[in-house]
């Protein structure tokens, strides 16, 4: 009998995704109207598709340097200098990757020693608290409230540093809250970073999907450029999810650490992304706007249906999620999303996918289509409106 | 631009409730707005974007763009040359353009036929007409900013984070 293929302890020991089977479903059928797409409906603006064509054209087909192409390096730092007021170094201070995904994974193993905790606000993005542990360290679970409209407080914040801990992982416009921050509150957060001598790991890839107030990067607040690492990314401002480009800041020790992570797993970013990147980077701007009207537009709508039906959800700061409670029908998160599925075929995902804390909520996307949302919330409603 | 008359000029059916809403103003300021566009001919229409390219429906219409050159009139320049012409149900649009023609204008009619007779017959021999010259229309790929294919698909996963 052939000896089985024994697996590393720590990837054995990660919990299965316990909605995988859920995923599967949706996946397996067909008619569905989907909820549950984590990305824009809008494909790249064409001004971008097209720069990428040209510079296949031009034969720009090699390998870049590790931290990504100076060009676009150069445009991003004039950009975050121009938007936010945030210098950074072209040479060694910004580090283009594959997505903010790895981004946030290079951050953690550069920093991790083993044992070292770090803090997550949950509901959280899915893959923190796995990242986490891969690169060694220990995920600490801090459960943000729907009555707080899911916010981090200063207080929750501070209650659960301990003398381990590392590191902070901030997600906002939070997938799959929507919920983001004020300058202020961010302040008030940032008087409790600054006091422990915490690192935030600052992952804003949602930021150009603010709806209500400017959006504030937290490298921008008082002392904070140096313990923070900003993260940001094309995919989901410039509907870009399938190009694999993101980018981090930092200080540079930070950078140089990751990037010596970054070029003996991935060498570089593919060049027809990172040229694509530079297109979105420097020009226009409106493609991005109007998608934003559009996200506008569908939240508003979302969100007045889903409250008149009394799946309570607050409205989203930012992102394109509705976190709606489904706590009036009784039913899990899961079942909630399975029976909804089975019945009225719209497929959403079950708050649970984001951390135990997300039982009772479902996210559903407003990335879609305003004659597929309005079908959408139809069967949301007979469904509720059923007795279950 | 007026948000108003933006989001009408993308979704003509949107209510004044849903603008009312989208533009956080109130219903009746809305109403009241929109009728004063109307008033004042700022909004002229709402029409619903077909794209015959793709109508099962083999009936569909000859359209020519026909570049007119004309001897403008004293005192009146080429608006009333205009004028005689775009009063023709057949035009459907009509412009001044500088170059080396003056009026592009845009002719619809059931076939060929009718419209080569509406040039021969009509435009033609008009006084100040000194001579057209008449494109007909092949294929249309793209008009009013709408691309006259048939609908994207969706090429993402039905669910993901």
């Amino acid at each position: 009998m052939p000896k089985k293929i024994r697996i590393s302890n720590v990837v054995e020991q990660m919990p299965p995704s316990g909605i995988r089977a859920f995923f599967d479903l949706v996946l397996g059928m067909k008619d569905v109207i989907s909820l549950g797409v984590g990305e824009p409906d809008f494909v790249t603006p064409w001004h971008i598709r097209e720069s990428a064509i040209f510079s296949l054209e031009q034969g720009y087909t090699s390998y870049t340097s590790n931290k990504g192409l100076v060009k676009l390096r150069t445009y991003l730092s004039r950009d975050l200098r121009k938007r936010h007021g945030l210098r950074y170094r072209v040479d060694d201070e910004i580090l283009i990757t594959v997505g903010v995904s790895e981004a946030v994974d290079l951050a953690l193993r550069a920093l991790l020693e083993p044992g070292d905790e770090v803090l997550i606000p949950s509901p959280r993005y899915v893959s923190y608290a796995p990242m986490t542990q891969l690169a060694g360290g220990v995920p600490v679970i801090i459960p943000l409230r729907a009555s707080q409209g899911f916010k981090l407080t200063p207080k929750d914040l501070e209650r659960r540093i301990t003398p381990d801990t590392k590191a902070l992982l901030l997600n906002y416009p939070c997938n799959p809250t929507g919920t983001s921050y004020t300058k202020n509150e961010l302040l008030a957060l940032n008087k409790v970073v600054g006091r422990h001598g915490l690192i935030v790991i600052s992952d804003e890839v949602y930021d150009e999907l603010t709806y209500d107030f400017d959006h504030t990067p937290f490298a921008t607040l008082p002392g904070a450029r140096s313990r923070t690492i900003y993260l940001n990314g094309f995919s989901k401002g410039w509907a870009m999810t399938g190009w694999r480009v993101g980018y981090a800041c930092g200080p540079a020790e930070v950078i140089a650490a990751m990037t010596k992570i970054h070029q003996y797993t991935i060498m570089c970013v593919s060049i027809t992304s990172q040229m694509a990147a530079c297109e979105a980077v420097v020009g226009p701007r409106a493609p991005l706007e109007e998608m934003k009207r559009e996200y506008a537009r569908r939240r508003v709508f979302v969100v007045e249906n889903l409250n008149r039906m009394g799946l309570c959800c607050r409205r989203p700061e930012g992102t394109f999620y509705a976190f709606a409670s489904v706590k009036k029908t009784g039913l899990s998160s899961v079942d909630f999303a399975s029976r909804l599925l089975k019945d009225q075929r719209v497929a959403v995902v079950p708050g649970t996918a984001f951390g135990a804390e997300g039982e009772g909520f479902v996210r559903m996307s407003f990335a879609s289509g305003m004659e597929n949302l309005k079908e959408a919330m139809q069967r949301i409603e007979a469904f509720v409106g059923k007795p279950l | 631009m007026d948000p108003i008359l933006q989001f009408l000029q993308k979704d003509a059916r949107l209510t004044p409730r849903e603008i009312a809403k989208l533009t956080r103003s109130k219903l009746d300021k809305v109403k009241k707005k929109i009728a004063r566009f109307q008033k004042e001919g700022v909004i002229l229409g709402y029409k619903t974007v077909i794209n015959k390219e793709i109508m099962k429906d083999k009936s569909r219409s000859v359209r020519a763009l026909i570049e007119v050159n004309v001897v403008p009139q004293k005192d009146m320049g080429f608006d009333k040359v205009a004028e005689r012409i775009y009063r023709f149900p057949e035009v459907t649009s009509c412009y001044l353009l500088s170059g080396t023609y003056d009026l592009l204008i845009v002719v619809e009619g059931k076939d060929l036929r009718t419209v080569s007779q509406f040039v021969a017959e009509k435009l033609s021999p008009m006084e100040n007409v000194r001579g057209t010259v008449t494109h007909f229309l092949l294929k249309k790929y793209k008009e009013d900013g709408f691309l006259l294919k048939g609908k994207d698909e969706d090429r993402r996963l039905a669910i993901t984070y």
